[in-house]
């Protein structure tokens, strides 16, 4: 069982009302990009966030990555929009 | 040696100046860089701001950005302090301090460090407005000043 830990932040946040959850990860799902196309699924909202109509960065366990980085089992993975600290 | 803070407080950055340098004898230079809250973003007054960050993943990417500008330039101490929470026009947001022999080194590591910062810190600013709350955009010609650095 792949159980990860997700976090959302801001926008992302304010939209789906809620910050964290457990997910299941199915075993076709390995990287940040399946990751998103699976949420992508899960309704309007989420389509809308998800779809790459507008660009949604990736951490895994506090570090910064792409699209293509692998995600295992026991990750925090955290989802949020372009960063404007400062 | 790098100092970061992630806090509601307000900083002094007076302070902090006169201790990063009465700590380095060997420090010719001292260069520093405070960002404060402005009343007007983007065409609109703004009351207000909420800063949002991810505990836990701000003071590592800090740390990291610091580093990365210390392994680039060899200097001899950094600090950087970045406040979250509920701040209004005037209020410090920001304080960057780099302290070397020199003053070249001490002045791109400030701005390579703020303009990492800005692009990597995982920081969301929410505006107040006279139209209402607004998330702030990030901006494309933060993620340019930042790939300077990489040409």
């Amino acid at each position: 069982m792949s159980l990860i830990k997700v976090f959302y932040f801001a926008r992302l946040k304010e939209s789906l009302n809620y910050s964290t959850e457990e997910i299941e990860l199915p075993s076709d799902i390995e990287t940040i990009a399946e990751l998103k196309v699976l949420l992508a699924q899960r309704g309007e909202t989420w389509a809308n966030l998800f779809s790459d109509k507008q660009t949604v960065r990736a951490a895994i366990n506090h570090t910064l990555v792409d699209n293509d980085a692998r995600i295992k089992s026991g990750d925090e993975v955290a989802f949020f929009p372009p960063v404007t600290g400062g | 040696m790098v100092r970061i803070s992630v806090q509601t407080e307000d900083f002094d950055a007076g302070a902090e100046l006169t201790q990063m340098r009465l700590a380095h004898p060997e420090v010719g230079a001292l260069v520093s860089f405070v960002g404060q809250v402005r009343d007007l973003n983007d065409g609109a007054m703004v009351s207000g701001m909420h800063l949002e960050h991810y505990p836990g993943m701000t003071e590592k990417a800090l740390a990291a950005i610091a580093n990365k500008a210390m392994q680039r330039w060899e200097f001899a101490d950094a600090l950087v302090i970045h406040r979250y929470g509920d701040l209004k026009p005037l209020d410090q947001i920001v304080l960057v301090v780099v302290a070397s022999a020199h003053r070249q080194t001490a002045f791109a590591a400030c701005e390579f460090i703020m303009d990492y910062l800005k692009t990597e810190a995982p920081f969301w600013k929410k505006e107040s407005t006279p139209e209402g709350e607004r998330w702030v955009d990030a901006k494309e010609v933060d993620e340019a000043a930042k790939n300077r650095w990489n040409r």
